[in-house]
């Protein structure tokens, strides 16, 4: 009896629409995010999170009404990402019902911001994604950093170094993705992984990579995450959240059944 | 028309809470969110919610001039308070360097660092302590009612409270330490956890408050 390990669904949302091919058999409508969440929520979801991928800036409203739709129907924590960069989206989407925002590249073009929206919102509100990838070679000791653009540009700053900035700037949780592994369906990057949980005291989630449950596992035991993301393996009805959780609960880990 | 007040002092987003509240009222409950004092004084139950630091807490209270008619709520009424909801009750807290709070109940609130970093360092526990852990009911109360001992709740906090009256308690968890996760005393019942965030469980307890008399 303690304090559960996570399972994390995440959707992107395009538009305000589920999108990266949501495939429930029993769902009217698999783009709705609500009924979407609704039925994650159902079988067992810890959380859930919304990365919205709207690039165009004259639709960013939409994601606040997604958020605020589904915070009247799904009562677990909600975090939102995707595009926040000043103090008011960060309100705006709290005030719309999210629990948690979720920062990534307006912190590493602006460390600052995080300062202040810890300051303004407390730091239980304000996870800090980061996006690594290693770039040690073969036979070097291992390192990666952050990098920005969808894993595309370098930044030089080292992923253990500026997640412990980031807590010590408020972060209240970690989101971690592994670019080499993101949509690789091999599992978590679970060195990365270790090396960041173990280098910061707050939570973190690990993500990027998973294929099957064993991954989800692993990147528990192994990889000494506090909560583990994934999309597509939940989204292709491959697996429910519900079996995931009975597969960690088999390899010992502490859930929430 | 009966009133469930829920008390706006600025710290915290309580749309969560005022959902699940308007999830499970019954007809004739109305839920209205609020910083009148007029409002929480003529409300048939108040809810407590709250986020943040103490120091805030106590000086958004105070400039709202909301002590008084909270402390007046929480001697005649239904009254449910939510994590810092819960924490403020107490005499005194330990963060921002110690903050004096409303002392409706002697009693610390403590870091959980403190204790925390103590433990084995293979697997040291991460703080804020977030996510579901569960609840064990050390009492019978109408609030508990339908739910099982021992459910699991979402916790997102830093600090938790170490009442002196042991009598008081209504529910236990363990993160470390074992620690006071629900209180309850005469109309009182206040929770560490956030049944608002809780799925099933959450909604069930928050069920039960609107149909609590307060004995």
């Amino acid at each position: 009896m303690s304090l559960a390990k996570r399972i994390i669904p995440c959707l992107d949302v395009d538009n305000g629409r589920v999108v990266k091919g949501v495939q429930f058999v029993d769902i009217r409508d698999a783009g709705d995010p609500v009924e979407v969440a609704r039925r994650y929520d159902e079988e067992g979801a810890d959380e859930i999170t919304f990365l919205d991928i709207t690039a165009s800036s004259d639709n960013r409203d939409t994601i606040v009404h997604v958020v605020e739709h589904v915070a009247e129907e799904v009562f677990i924590p909600l975090t939102v990402g995707g595009g926040i960069r000043k103090i008011e989206d960060v309100r705006t989407m709290l005030n719309a019902g999210a629990d948690k925002v979720a920062i990534n590249t307006a912190a590493v073009f602006n460390p600052e911001f995080v300062k202040e929206a810890t300051d303004r919102v407390g730091s239980q509100c304000i996870v800090v994604a980061i996006d690594a990838k290693q770039v040690s070679a073969e036979g070097e000791p291992l390192r990666w950093e952050i990098f920005t653009h969808g894993g595309r540009k370098p930044t030089g700053l080292d992923a253990v170094e500026w997640a412990r900035k980031m807590v010590d700037y408020g972060a209240g949780e970690i989101l971690l993705t592994s670019m080499d592994r993101d949509g690789t369906k091999i599992g978590f990057d679970i060195p990365l992984t270790h090396a960041i949980a173990e280098a910061v005291s707050v939570p973190v989630i690990a993500s990027g990579g998973v294929g099957n449950l064993e991954h989800l596992a692993e990147g528990i035991i192994d990889g000494m995450a506090d909560a583990v993301l994934a999309a597509s393996i939940f989204h292709f009805g491959e697996f429910t959240v519900h079996e995931a959780k009975q597969h960690m609960a088999k390899r010992g880990i502490e859930v929430r059944l | 028309m009966s009133l469930i007040a829920v008390v706006d002092y600025g710290m915290g987003n309580l749309r969560s809470v005022d959902k699940a509240l308007e999830h499970v009222a019954r007809d004739g409950q109305e839920v209205r969110i609020t910083s009148s004092a007029d409002e929480i004084l003529a409300a048939d139950r108040v809810v407590f919610p709250g986020q943040g630091a103490a120091r805030d807490c106590m000086r958004e209270l105070e400039s709202r001039k909301l002590i008084e008619p909270v402390m007046q709520a929480a001697k005649e009424k239904p009254f449910l308070g939510i994590c810092m909801g819960l924490q403020v009750l107490l005499a005194h807290s330990e963060e921002n360097d110690g903050v004096d709070c409303m002392g409706l109940y002697p009693g610390n609130v403590r870091f959980f660092g403190k204790v925390l970093n103590q433990d084995d360092p293979a697997e040291p526990l991460k703080i804020p302590h977030m996510g579901w852990n569960n609840v064990n009911q050390t009492i019978d109360h109408p609030l508990w009612q339908g739910i099982t001992d021992g459910s699991r709740f979402y916790f997102v906090h830093s600090y938790y409270v170490d009442p002196e009256e042991r009598s008081i308690i209504a529910g236990e968890t363990t993160y470390g330490i074992g620690f006071t996760s629900a209180i309850a005393c005469d109309n009182v019942f206040a929770v560490q956890f956030h049944p608002e965030k809780s799925a099933t469980d959450g909604l069930k307890l928050l069920e039960n408050f609107t149909h609590w008399d307060g004995k």
